[in-house]
């Protein structure tokens, strides 16, 4: 319920004939917090007593598990975009990519590498790309490829498969290969109708300081919220669904691919966090995994929602079904090559 | 959720994790390496939340409340579900029940250390479990061994020492089984920390998740001890 949140902002727009909001009318946030803390604190012992059993206990512990596990590298990679996207002038990007649309779209994927954010800081990035008119091709590469092929992602996924750093290699290039794909796609079959530009500029301020802090809350309180959906549904998964039922899955090599490419767009997990949660999938085989590990950052229920309201309903209705098919094509046959 | 409110929400979540990162309390969700990364994302959170909140002042003084242009994400508001789970709950570590749900997670060890001083030998879960199901206890030299971890008991009611394995959080912890047999206290209680001094025995028995080996540990003598720090075996890391 909460993905429609991030629905287009015609959405949120409050009915025609209302006077805009005035302090005094509406329930202002703060004080819903205040109310929100204090109840709970209030129903402590209830709250306690409903989540005492061992089911739910086990699911809040991988829930705030998840979550602790994923904010330091959330908050290490938004500082990080919000530099970038600060002191590094829009007008750079456009000047480095080759005038070739059809040359700028691998420039722009291998260049995904410097922009160390999960796929929730990659989309606002993209969107300032194309306002500042570079290919609309080259910066969905872009969009595609950095939040798979970055340092930090490329680091988490060594340290989740210590031992294995064929699967680095492997994340690498099928993430490269898939955005690189894509790019190329939407240069012969998009259309700029389908996409909406952005309406407005993502984080603006009156100074670089202001304009910096602003982009790093706006991405912990945006991504952050959606990291928390994401661990909500990896607990729940852990939690409810019995470990054999994944084994069945796991037994049949095509069943056990598509089973986990589904699971990696329904998981909606932060891509610096989702190489754990891989490696905890034991029972798959290495290709399935890495078929978790590409598709997962290119196109998941979270990215979804951030592409339609980023690019436009038309866009993602469009852009999503063909990233998920390339993204499980590409990891398959990256995997079959190497792993 | 306006700039204020957040700013509210990122301090806490920094505090938290602050607090989560200097205390024990991490280590029930996350493996030990993990801590300093905490730490300096909870400053980073607070700093966060002090500009923001610095900022929101200066602008009103400069130009006076005003719409945004945009309005602020409201999936937002999730944010405070961990906050209040790690402040009002703060859920124990992973224990029987995610144990008994998960088959044994034992793997053949490339070789076998030597034994270490004491009498009874201390060792870990996974240590004894290795050496008993794949050595048939004969890096044991017959020697006694005390073993520490929680029990848990399956429908049948027979009674495993168990400690969770894990290489990076909770959602990959992993159970190793042993299972006790010999001289058990009349009543057993799931999720009890236990230090167990026993004898290896030949028994082997199968894990009916995953049909991994369950070793068998002959009890001697039991001792009921509180949580360990760091309630995982984080051996495997290293």
């Amino acid at each position: 319920m909460a993905i429609t949140e991030d629905a287009p902002p015609g959405a949120d727009v409050r009915p025609a004939g209302q006077p805009p909001g005035r302090a005094g009318r509406r329930l202002s946030s703060p004080l819903v917090l205040t109310l929100v803390l204090l109840l709970a604190v209030l129903a402590q012992s209830p709250i306690r007593g409903l989540l005492g059993t061992p089911a739910m206990q086990s699911w809040m512990t991988v829930f705030v598990a998840v979550t602790v596990q994923a904010l330091p590298f959330l908050v290490l990679g938004v500082l990080l975009s919000a530099g970038i996207a600060v002191f590094v002038p829009a007008s750079f990007f456009a000047r480095a990519l080759p005038r070739r649309p059809a040359l700028a779209v691998p420039v722009a994927g291998v260049a995904g590498a410097v922009l160390p954010g999960c796929e929730c800081a990659s989309v606002p990035v993209a969107g300032a790309l194309v306002r500042r008119g570079v290919p609309p091709a080259a910066a969905l590469a872009f969009l595609l490829s950095a939040p798979a092929i970055n340092p930090v992602v490329l680091t988490a996924t060594a340290v989740a498969f210590p031992g294995h750093p064929e699967m680095v290699l492997g994340r690498f290039l099928a993430s490269l290969l898939v955005a690189c794909a894509m790019g190329w796609l939407w240069q012969r079959l998009g259309r700029t109708d389908w996409l909406r530009p952005p309406a407005h500029g993502a984080h603006e301020g009156a100074t670089r300081g202001e304009a910096f802090w602003g982009s790093v809350r706006h991405d912990i309180m945006h991504a952050g919220g959606f990291l928390v959906l994401g661990a909500m549904s990896a607990a729940t998964l852990k939690a409810a669904v019995p470990a054999a039922w994944l084994g069945t899955a796991a037994g049949i090599p095509l069943v056990s691919v598509l089973a986990l490419a589904v699971l990696a767009v329904v998981l909606s997990i932060c891509s610096e966090a989702d190489a754990f949660v891989a490696a905890s999938l034991t029972q798959f085989s290495p290709t399935a995994k890495l078929v978790f590990l590409v598709v997962g950052p290119m196109i998941d229920l979270k990215l979804f929602a951030m592409q339609a309201g980023t690019f436009g309903r038309g866009f993602a209705l469009r852009f999503a079904p063909a990233t998920f098919a390339l993204a499980v094509a590409g990891a398959v046959l990256t995997g079959a090559v190497l792993l | 959720m306006n700039r204020q409110a957040q700013a509210a929400v990122l301090f806490l979540l920094g505090a938290v994790l602050l607090h989560a990162g200097a205390t024990d309390l991490a280590l029930r969700y996350v493996k030990a390496d993990l801590r300093p990364l905490l730490l300096l994302s909870g400053a980073v959170l607070i700093a966060t939340a002090l500009a923001t909140a610095w900022y929101e002042r200066r602008r009103g003084r400069r130009s006076g409340p005003r719409e945004h242009a945009h309005p602020e994400p409201r999936v937002a508001w999730l944010l405070l579900l961990p906050l209040l789970a790690l402040i009002l709950i703060a859920p124990p570590a992973l224990g029987s029940y995610s144990a008994l749900r998960s088959g044994t997670a034992l793997q053949k060890p490339y070789a076998y250390g030597p034994l270490p001083d004491g009498d009874p030998v201390p060792l870990s879960v996974v240590d004894y479990a290795s050496r008993a199901a794949y050595g048939h206890g004969r890096s044991l030299h017959g020697r006694p061994v005390r073993v520490t971890g929680f029990l848990a008991l399956d429908r049948s009611g027979a009674a495993y020492l168990v400690r969770m394995a894990l290489n990076c959080c909770a959602a990959d912890a992993q159970p190793v089984k042993i299972a006790l047999t010999g001289k058990l206290p009349p009543v057993l209680r799931p999720d009890a920390w236990l230090e167990v001094t026993g004898r290896y025995t030949p028994r082997l028995t199968h894990d009916p998740v995953n049909d991994g080996p369950v070793p068998y540990l002959e009890v001697t003598s039991v001792r009921p001890v509180p949580v360990p720090s760091d309630p995982y075996d984080e051996t495997w890391n290293n």
